[in-house]
């Protein structure tokens, strides 16, 4: 073998036996892993995205609308070349005896899919998981549905048995697996049920003002489909859109990238500390490799030999902790996939072998930036030093030994936040965080240093308290990096629980829990008094919705192009509801101008929300003409209103007087309380009106709890690695202390201390570096937790008290004990033999 | 142009050195360290000459902090001297960069040191091969081997540091300076960590080793008793050689 391998090798071995190596590898895989795990995880749902772009949609493109396509579209497609399906998608009731569940029913042509096929189980006694299921790219045939397994749990159901669809019955054919065109959906809430197109209308659910997604899916040969496309994109009717494989699911593309960069940056915290920490760790690796380089020199080794030693060091380093890292990453993604992966896709592709270059790549490039300066300084070393043992460290510029790391952390940082804008916000948060943190660290030492000079404070434990102060830059690190792990996590915890627990506290006992949409006119009056005789509400309120779009301001054409904001051009291209009423919401709060008078039932007045008003910069007085069905109406601002969305109540972002749209088609709406004992008489109702859709709110409300604490599972799992590369800068900062700690003891030992003095004094300096960074942890993360309670959340802010208390508990629990397993080593040995080995 | 009565002198120096390069081993002119800037300068040598004739035996003995261990380190280019030269075998050593007197070094010096300085990853045959395989020669082994055969180390071969006593451990460190037959051996307190009956054992090896290969050798002392057993023993004081 080389003898510079053979050499490097043996080094490495050793300092891994003595454990001056340990402490920088676990830094480097603590780094490697969170980093990956993350990326492991996004490019599972990415990979899906990007490869299964063709079978997300069902075919090449697809036009989706809100109203029926034009048969002419169709018939032009066809004569193009193109082959086309057609599919409609809506949610209503599926109901099997006494259960019902909300569903989300598509139906599809004898054409679809165009692309890709369904999973479906056909046999009951098969159905025991998904490898069971048969891809086919047959179809329900009339009559027949195929359902999710999650709707035959909630409804009952078994294949074979009858599910009702509005007004007509169908028989359960098939358990579906997997369908394309589901895979990317965000928050499925409501279960599939895939039935056959021409079954729609027996159903009776399609009526007026029904929300019904219309799709066109279309393949065909790329030159031919990308033409037609072109054509056809210059000529879209309002409400219309064409997707293909590339902008498919652009919403779902912005969650990604947006989660991705959130769980980057929350990795990116534990690298910074894992880098910390892994620069502490290199000391005493350092100065036992100057020894030994120290040794060569005098034997006749060349720089280039000791350069190219350390050089293969650090690059076998980098590997194998680039490689444990990435097999760890790839490990733990799946318990990210298995927390949140579910709330995106039913099933998630592999992840890609990118992630494996990214953590080795950053492996490589962190231990590199932090051993060159030491390669070179190592490399000049005067070889004096064998004979006089007193090793410099490092060179004496020490901003430039920092250099290198500080470029890798930064070009990381600017890496993983795409923009630069989030990019040095974060750089400012994080330094920020540190100086306040390294502040407080520092005034608390002090303090306490101050407090150890009392004469009442037992010798080894003053002793141990003003430590802190002999090794305060030290301290200060090791305080800061538990502190900043340990704040990350207490802020997530502390904004979730604010979250539900104000959410919940703001829902009164009787708030509405069922809303019902898709009620006709001549429906309304049964429906109230269906309500009246099951919550006992005297004057239950049902309001009409009559769908809209904003088509011009003060006579001006308006357009999403006009916009910068996404939600601005979301909420100008869509429909949405418009309703009326005589007098405004109990719930609801005027800011601006004011409400319509009795002599104005019919005046062209509108009332508009605050956020939809401020995203589209309408102001008071402006006018606003509609288009509703392909008629016009102008509407002038009269009233800028606050709702509270929370409240479960049916609001409206535009009202107008109640007899203003009277012209118009409308269908209505309701939300009540609906007491468990009378879920029957909904059915029974149901039963009778087959086209209303009832929303189990406080289901749904189950749902987003389910989903928040899911994330916020994922989420505290990657800010867990930021309290581990926490405890890790402890640990590498005793390790970096080691020798001097041992020098101290024994000599305190030597002087006639006990072993149970020296353990004291050692506890009482880790206690107290427990307890600041406790109170840093606990002090920042309130604030922080205040501030986005306060002003971005707008929720009450509550101290959490039994939280704080814990992270006191289990900093003071696991600090000293980490202390203590770090040192007990030598508190047994004798005196004599320590002295003979400093 | 005529000649400045120094410019003179120093030609007449170098003649006679021209002369005395065939059988000298170190010469070293005017050797002069300060540690320290200006205002805490402490000067440890002060125009110091030494000449070692090849297969001499020098002791050089003086008090702690007399400066002993900072003179063989620039004997042995393993510092530089502010001012002065070192010549190792006529070659102006103390001249030479870093490199190569680490060459000069791993070709005509061996050492042994207080602490032993064996590396504790290395097993004894390996540790008394290193020196000859950083100079890239091919007899690395057999040299060793036969090293350690005259050490009586013969049965320990494979065995590391760790697992050898401490004198056991200064007969590797005498092996591994020996085997690759240096020309000069420098040895800094060679018995200051053994105790005194298996320092006097280590003393016999080195000495009978010596003479058996006609080493040149710089033996830094505090022993006087130890000093006595060579040629020449030469007391370090204030900076000079007496």
């Amino acid at each position: 073998m080389n003898l510079n391998i053979k050499l490097a090798w043996q080094q490495l071995r050793s300092q891994w036996q003595s454990g001056d190596l340990r402490v920088l590898v676990l830094a480097l895989v603590l780094a490697v892993t969170s980093i990956t795990a993350v990326s492991f995880f996004t490019s599972r749902i990415a990979s899906h995205l990007n490869n299964q772009g063709g079978m997300l949609l069902g075919g090449d493109a697809v036009l989706i609308s809100d109203h029926a396509i034009a048969t002419q579209f169709i018939a032009e497609a066809k004569q193009a070349g193109l082959q086309a399906a057609s599919t409609l998608e809506f949610a209503s009731m599926a109901i099997n005896n006494d259960k019902n569940q909300l569903a989300e029913i598509k139906a599809i042509d004898d054409n679809f899919p165009l692309i890709g096929d369904f999973d479906v189980v056909f046999e009951q006694a098969q159905f025991l998981g998904k490898n069971f299921a048969q891809s086919v790219q047959t179809r329900p045939e009339k009559g027949e549905v195929w359902i999710e397994p999650r709707l035959a749990n909630a409804l009952n159901l078994k294949l074979g048995d009858s599910l009702e669809l509005g007004a007509s019955t169908f028989k359960v054919a098939g358990l579906l697996m997997r369908e394309p065109s589901r895979g990317g959906d965000m928050f499925s809430f409501a279960p599939r049920v895939m039935m056959h197109i021409d079954d729609v209308v027996k159903t009776e659910l399609i009526q007026f003002g029904s929300r019904v997604k219309y799709q066109l899916v279309m393949s065909g040969a790329d030159v031919k489909l990308q033409q037609f496309i072109v054509q056809k994109t210059l000529n879209l009717q309002r409400g219309e859109r064409i997707e293909d494989v590339k902008t498919a699911r652009p919403e779902i593309r912005n969650a990604l990238d947006k989660a991705e960069v959130f769980l980057g940056l929350s990795a990116m915290v534990s690298v910074v500390l894992a880098i910390v920490a892994m620069g502490l760790a290199s000391l005493p690796f350092v100065a036992r490799s100057q020894e030994v380089a120290a040794l060569l020199r005098c034997f006749g080794a060349s720089k280039v030999t000791i350069e190219n030693m350390m050089l293969l060091q650090t690059a076998l380093l980098a590997l194998i902790g680039g490689v444990v890292g990435c097999v760890l990453g790839y490990a733990i993604q799946f318990v990210l996939a298995h927390f949140a992966g579910r709330l995106f896709l039913e099933s998630l592709p592999p992840p890609s072998l990118t992630p494996i270059f990214t953590g080795l790549a950053l492996s490589f490039a962190i231990l590199f930036a932090i051993m060159l300066p030491h390669i070179r300084s190592l490399k000049n070393i005067p070889t004096i030093q064998i004979l006089r043992k007193n090793f410099v460290l490092l060179p004496k510029q020490v901003w430039l030994n920092y250099l290198p790391v500080i470029i890798v952390v930064i070009g990381l940082i600017f890496w993983i936040a795409k923009t630069p804008k989030l990019a040095i916000a974060f750089l400012a948060g994080i330094v920020g965080i540190c100086v306040v943190a390294g502040g407080l660290a520092y005034t608390l030492a002090l303090m306490l240093h101050g407090a150890s000079q009392s004469k009442n404070i037992g010798n080894a434990v003053g002793l141990g308290m003003a430590n802190l102060k002999r090794r305060l830059g030290l301290s200060i690190a090791q305080i800061v990096g538990f502190s900043l792990g340990a704040m990350v996590l207490m802020l997530l915890v502390m904004i979730k629980t604010d979250l539900m627990q104000s959410w919940q506290k703001s829902l009164p006992i009787d708030a509405p829990n069922r809303f019902i949409i898709n009620i006709q006119q001549n429906q309304v009056e049964p429906v109230k008094s269906f309500i009246q005789g099951v919550s006992k509400q005297a004057n239950p309120q049902v309001f009409a919705m009559i769908r809209g779009r904003v088509v011009e301001k003060n006579d001006q054409p308006i357009n999403a192009e006009m916009f910068t904001e996404e939600r601005a051009k979301r909420l100008v291209s869509r429909e949405f509801n418009l309703s009326s009423s005589a007098a405004m919401q109990d719930d609801n709060k005027l800011l601006q101008g004011r409400w319509w008078r009795a002599d104005e039932r019919a005046a062209p007045l509108l009332s508009l929300e605050h956020d939809i008003a401020t995203a589209l910069n309408i102001k008071l007085g402006d006018t606003l003409t509609y288009d509703i069905a392909g008629s016009r109406i102008t509407l002038t601002v009269a009233s800028i209103r606050k709702v509270e969305w929370d409240s479960m109540r049916a609001n409206f972002f535009a009202v107008t007087p109640p007899e203003t749209l009277k012209a118009f088609s409308a269908s209505y709406m309701t939300a009540f309380y609906l007491p468990k004992s009378q879920d029957n008489a909904l059915n029974s109702m149901l039963q009778q009106f087959p086209n209303f859709t009832v929303i189990d709110v406080a289901s749904v409300m189950n749902q987003v709890r389910d989903i928040m604490s899911k994330l916020a599972t994922a989420v505290s799992f990657v800010f867990g690695f930021c309290v581990l590369a926490g405890l890790v800068v402890l640990y590498a900062a005793l390790v970096a202390t080691r020798a001097s700690r041992l020098q101290e003891s024994t000599l305190l030992r030597v002087l006639g201390a006990s072993r149970k003095q020296v353990t004291i004094s050692m506890l009482t300096e880790f206690a107290s570096i427990a307890v600041i960074a406790s109170m840093v942890a606990v002090l920042v993360a309130s604030v922080l937790s205040y501030y986005l309670s306060r002003f971005v959340l707008d929720i009450p802010y509550q101290f959490n008290f039994a939280l704080a208390l814990s992270v006191f508990a289990i900093a003071l629990l696991l600090i000293p004990l980490a202390a203590w397993l770090v040192i007990r080593g030598y508190l047994n040995v004798a005196p004599k033999q320590l002295l003979n080995s400093i | 142009m005529l000649l400045s009565n120094v410019e003179l002198a120093d030609t007449e120096i170098d003649l006679t050195r021209q002369l005395e390069n065939k059988l000298t081993a170190i010469l070293a002119t005017n050797l002069t360290k300060h540690v320290g800037e200006t205002a805490n300068k402490i000067e440890i040598l002060t125009g110091l000459n030494l000449q070692v004739a090849m297969g001499e035996s020098v002791a050089i003995v003086g008090s702690s902090g007399s400066g002993k261990s900072t003179l063989l380190a620039l004997l042995a280019g393993l510092d530089v001297p502010t001012v002065g030269t070192v010549e190792v075998a006529g070659q102006a050593f103390s001249r030479l960069d870093e490199d190569a007197r680490a060459a000069v070094r791993g070709q005509k010096m061996g050492f042994v040191f207080q602490s032993f300085q064996l590396l504790p990853t290395m097993t004894a045959l390996e540790n008394v091969m290193l020196p000859m395989q950083l100079a890239n020669r091919k007899d690395a082994k057999q040299m060793a081997l036969q090293t350690l055969e005259k050490v009586g180390l013969a049965e320990r071969l494979n065995h590391y540091p760790k697992q050898l006593s401490g004198g056991e451990q200064q007969r590797v460190a005498i092996a591994r300076a020996f085997a690759p037959q240096p020309a000069i051996l420098f040895a800094d307190e060679p018995t200051g960590n053994l105790d005194i009956a298996t320092g006097e054992r280590i003393i016999e090896l080195l000495f009978s080793l010596n003479q058996q290969a006609n080493t040149t050798l710089i033996l830094v002392t505090h022993d006087t008793q130890l000093a006595k057993r060579c040629d020449r023993a030469l007391i370090l004081e204030n900076g000079q050689l007496n």
